[in-house]
């Protein structure tokens, strides 16, 4: 199924990604293609086949209740664009 | 029309763990911004998460306290999304594989009847951090302390029927986590945060209207009201002819009014899937088994217990089982006095208004559970009458004595039972009040009921209150009829 | 100096016959005068090795040993190193200087390695040619109108070109045995969760893995030791103990049972490649090892499946880039939705951006089951197919690539025939065993890979079967004229 303009551009705003006017026809063509590609799966008979989502199929382990960090802010927000007061700044956030 | 109205609740519980679920950093609240803030809770490219034990066990404690079914193995998914408190752009939490599956949580009513609401879920995920407006230069301040603190997201069933129902649900569910020691309740620091899915119906009608979620509503008082205003806000619009529209509101206790959410109406397609950096979790039998073995006298074991083994009303149980603090002060008191209804009497009477007079919670009583059970004892062996016993407490409480019966001594309240020198005493009253002992005895029965209540108060006040009210009931009796 | 490997540089340093600090100034102008044809660094960072170098000299003096004790290497620019900009390759990592050291690179220090910079890579590891680097392509040492194959192609020009004796990379698809095979190097992608992934930027977690590339398979044997291990910090590293590497490279191959999967062999593979793997193979039988065909029917449904998993999960990985709390921001944005698409729009490059959208549809509502759900079967099926194989053979043996190097910008327009490059190596990642390119041979001047692969944790066999195919065969010392 080919992807129509609009949903490329829904794509790229779910995704927060800026794209030129003058990018998406290129941008749609190249991600039908890639989409060609990736549909050739749906010819594969998986039926009654467990997906595999980590190939070791290991589980989980847990870390003990313990606080073991200290506070290293500055040296953490030294490398950030915007800061005040120990905040990071963004522009305003409309709830 | 009538209309029916239909709530289910995600309530948010913050885990009181040392440290977040997924980091080593500390989760204490309040601390200066961004000190609590490790590379992991940043989102700083390359780090990974590893799931903390405790919070996995305090998960499954609450599972069991609601009888829910809880799965061999539970996965943790990415729930995608951009904002700035979001500091990786998901959020890692579970969605197919939760934690704890169906449970279940009775409840008991203002009426003393008890409702079975069903819990669909409850999940692990992490906290997100805060957004602060003040102004910096029309700026937001972000402050990631908060993220990765650990929640448990208990959502119930569409079982509520009315906010007062609503209300009575989160109060037992902030009792139980309390009971389990697995979250601190504190709301008005967040640690229990309460969505409310609302809508309503034409009774009668099987299936639901549409709903809207009041998001974030962080006290008892708060869910009744946003609750009812957004059930008079959908009826209305409906009866206008309008619709109401699947939605994210904000309740507003200053204007005490719902609005809804700019910011979130986009936000519905968070494309989760199971993280990558974190493997399924394992719950083994015998750790489930263990954490069977530790839980504690949960609320609705205590309440049915103290109706039973005390005689306690559902009512008078439901309140003192409310806390596991409060129980164990009322356990205590009836420990020290053997009088399980005169330790609900004043527990729940002198004691909470005195509490809530100065805000004080149990653990901060200025009277303590021995102290009120010696004092009770001196009811029940006369040394001092009910009205007395109120001076004693008050004594207490502001410290004037280490026990009631220090009080009683210092003060001089013991009760008088010498019969020879309450009715000389009431010789002095009757004859101080010759006119009015005339009237009683030409009155009729029904007019001296009322008379009778006035010789009594006479003779009280006479004695200081010190009389034995029963004695003095007696002897006056005996004086004016005879 | 610069054309010693790394065993011969411990020997060398053992003896005395220079310091750690002469052989890295030796090798740091060697970086200034050549690097600018190659451009495979990102970063040098000549003080910190200069340190680095110093303090090896003085451990060794006060008795310590080690074989990577003044070993100079470098690290792919996506693993964190403490103060170092580290970049991935990207826009949007302008100005990161990582506020702490990856675990691989914390290892590489203690033993005493000797990091002289950070090495060009594709952006964020999405390629195969190195030419989606914002620090420009890298040029392949064997013919610098070629590429070098990605995305650890920095790693593998810079090793070629006899800058270093070796380096990090990383491998989610083919990243470390591509570029190796295309410089004529000997690389490694451990079994997945063998070796951290803490610290080192991710791009899709269930697929990458790092590795070590090198000159010979004895020199990936002694950075494998120091790089594996088990990590506490990341939750997929697994709790097993690491395998002594270079006892296992002296293992004779008696015996050994190789398997050569057909689909390796078949149409889009270059018939001169072919040629030079079935010469390596004649090269193994000589040497006591038995061959075997085998088939793993579902290899070409790989690519598809490769193309949803990894994109899917850079979609999500890569969403920490915001503007926010480090690296590229965009100037003046007016509102947060402005912040996020002009940061993230003018910090990715094409091909990312690509990836991410692709990731971001596959997983969006309506289409999981069909896309992500359903490459997740494939895996299965994937896995399945080695699980058979390896119950009859011990390693498996083909060609790494189907093609030689390429001109750089000849497979830029069509990411789909870039993709396909990736062929033969991507099967390994979505199955999570350890697979190993080593030179076998030139077609026209250019380096010819073979590729080996092998069992869960069985890097000490892959290690084994190269070191001995080394130790007949010459092509590994080749070295690229003007380097």
């Amino acid at each position: 199924m080919a992807l129509e303009r609009s949903e490329v551009e829904k794509i790229a705003h779910l995704a927060r990604l800026g794209l030129n006017e003058s990018e998406i026809p290129r941008t749609t063509e190249t991600l039908n293609n890639i989409l060609g590609l990736i549909d050739q799966m749906q010819a594969v008979d998986t039926t009654a086949i467990e997906p595999l989502a980590h190939p070791l199929e290991a589980t989980q382990r847990l870390r003990a209740d313990v606080v073991t960090e200290e506070n290293h802010r500055d040296a953490y927000q030294a490398i950030a664009p915007a800061v005040e007061n120990g905040l990071y700044l963004v522009p305003k956030v409309i709830e | 029309m009538q209309w029916e109205t239909v709530i289910g609740l995600e309530i948010h519980a913050q885990l009181s763990t040392q440290s977040k679920i997924f980091s080593a950093s500390a989760i204490a609240f309040g601390a200066e911004p961004n000190t609590q803030a490790s590379l992991i809770d940043l989102g700083m490219p390359g780090t990974l998460p590893v799931l903390n034990a405790e919070a996995v066990r305090m998960a499954c404690k609450f599972g069991l306290a609601i009888d829910a079914h809880i799965a061999p193995q539970n996965v943790f998914a990415r729930k995608n999304y951009f904002y700035p408190d979001l500091p990786k752009g998901y959020q890692t939490s579970q969605m197919d594989h939760p934690i704890v599956g169906k449970g279940f949580l009775d409840i008991t009513l203002e009426d003393g009847s008890n409702k079975r609401i069903g819990i669909t879920r409850a999940h692990l995920e992490e906290d997100a951090g805060k957004s602060l407006h003040e102004d910096f230069h029309g700026m937001s301040g972000i402050d990631l302390n908060r993220a990765g603190t650990p929640l448990l997201e208990i959502v119930s069933e569409p079982d509520i029927r009315s906010a007062k129902e609503a209300v009575a649900y989160v109060k037992a569910i902030h009792a139980l986590v309390r009971y389990l020691g697995i979250c601190d309740g504190n709301m008005a620091e967040g640690s229990l945060r309460c969505d409310c899915n609302v809508s309503v119906r034409p009774k009668g009608q099987a299936e639901f209207g549409t709903r809207a979620e009041i998001k974030n509503v962080n006290s008892f008082r708060f869910i009744e009201k946003a609750i009812n205003h957004e059930v008079q806000r959908q009826i209305e619009l409906i009866e206008d002819g309008g619709k109401v529209v699947q939605e994210t509101r904000l309740y507003d206790p200053n204007k005490d009014q719902t609005r809804s959410m700019r910011s979130k109406e986009e936000a519905n397609d968070y494309r989760y899937f199971p993280c990558p950096d974190l493997l399924p979790v394992v719950i083994e039998q015998s750790f489930l088994d263990q954490i069977r073995a530790s839980l504690p006298e949960l609320p609705v074991e205590k309440r049915a217990r103290f109706q039973e083994q005390f005689g306690l009303s559902a009512y008078d149980a439901n309140v003192l089982a409310a806390s596991r603090e409060l129980a164990d002060y009322f356990e205590a008191v009836n420990g020290v006095c053997g009088d399980a209804k005169l330790a609900a009497n004043w527990v729940m009477g002198e004691l909470s208004s005195l509490l809530n007079k100065d805000n004080l919670e149990i653990e901060q009583s200025p009277v303590s559970a021995e102290q009120l059970g010696g004092m009770i004892l001196r009811i029940k062996d006369n040394t001092i009458s009910g009205k007395i016993a109120k001076m004693v407490f008050e004594a207490l409480a502001a410290g004037e004595g280490t026990t009631a019966d220090d009080v009683i001594e210092k003060k001089g309240l013991k009760q008088v039972t010498d019969s020879g020198a309450i009715e000389s005493m009431l010789d002095e009253v009757l004859a101080a009040n010759a006119e009015q002992v005339e009237q009683y005895r030409a009155s009729d029965e029904a007019k001296r009921g009322k008379m009778f209540g006035f010789f009594v108060g006479q003779a009280m006040k006479a004695s200081k209150g010190k009389a034995n009210p029963g004695q003095v009931n007696q002897l006056l009796k005996n004086k004016l009829e005879g | 100096m610069h054309r010693l490997t790394l065993a011969e540089i411990a020997r060398a340093l053992a003896a005395k016959q220079f310091s750690a600090e002469e052989l890295t100034r030796e090798l740091l102008t060697r970086i200034e005068r050549l690097d600018p044809q190659l451009n495979s660094f990102i970063s040098v960072t000549a003080e910190l090795a200069l340190g680095q170098a110093k303090a090896a000299d003085a451990r060794r003096a006060a008795g310590e040993t080690g074989a990577l004790l003044g070993a100079p290497i470098g690290h792919k620019d996506l693993f964190c190193t403490k103060d170092v900009l580290t970049s991935c390759g990207s826009k949007i990592l302008t100005g990161f200087k990582a506020p702490y050291d990856a675990t691989v690179v914390e290892k590489l220090a203690s033993a005493g390695a000797v990091t002289l910079g950070k090495l060009n890579m594709d952006e964020f590891a999405m390629g195969s040619a190195n030419e989606s680097s914002h620090y420009g392509p890298v040029h392949n040492p064997w013919d610098l109108t070629r590429v070098p194959g990605g995305s650890s192609g920095g790693s593998a020009a810079a090793i070629a070109a006899r800058l270093l004796p070796a380096a990090t990379g990383t491998d989610t698809g083919g990243s470390i045995r591509q570029p190796a095979a295309l410089t004529n190097l000997t690389g490694i992608k451990p079994t997945y969760g063998r070796v951290s992934r803490w610290g080192m930027i991710a791009y899709a977690s269930s697929l990458d893995q790092g590795g070590p590339l090198a000159r010979s398979a004895e020199d990936c044997a002694l950075m494998l030791q120091a790089m594996a291990g088990f990590d506490p910090k990341d939750s997929t590293s697994v709790e097993q103990p690491v395998d002594d590497y270079l006892t296992a490279l002296n293992q004779p191959l008696n015996g050994l049972r190789i398997g050569l999967p057909r689909e390796y062999f078949g149409s889009g593979l270059d018939a001169r490649i072919g040629e030079k793997v079935l010469a390596v193979v004649e090269e193994l039988k000589k040497l006591g090892a038995t061959i075997k065909d085998i088939s793993l029917p579902n290899m070409q449904h790989a690519i598809p499946a490769y193309y949803v998993i990894a994109p899917a999960e850079a979609s999500s990985n890569l969403s920490r880039f915001d503007g926010v709390r480090f690296g590229y921001r965009c100037e003046n944005p007016v509102n947060l939705e402005d912040l996020y698409k002009r940061s993230r729009g003018e910090g990715f490059g094409a091909e990312v951006k690509r990836r991410i959208m692709v990731g971001t549809y596959a997983l969006s509502a309506g289409y999981y089951d069909a896309y992500y759900l359903k490459a997740q079967k494939i895996r299965r099926l994937i896995k399945n197919d080695f699980v058979s194989a390896f119950d009859e053979v011990d390693v498996i043996l083909g060609p790494t690539t189907p093609n030689l190097a390429w001109k750089l910008g000849e497979k830029n327009h069509d990411p789909v025939a870039a993709y396909l490059e990736d062929i033969y190596t991507i099967t390994a990642n979505l199955a999570g065993i350890p697979g190993l390119s080593m030179p076998a041979g030139f077609v026209d001047g250019l380096p010819v890979g073979v590729q080996l692969l092998a069992p869960y944790f069985q890097e000490g066999r892959l290690l084994n079967v190269a070191h001995q195919y080394q130790q007949v065969t010459d092509w590994h010392t080749q070295a690229p004229a003007g380097f």
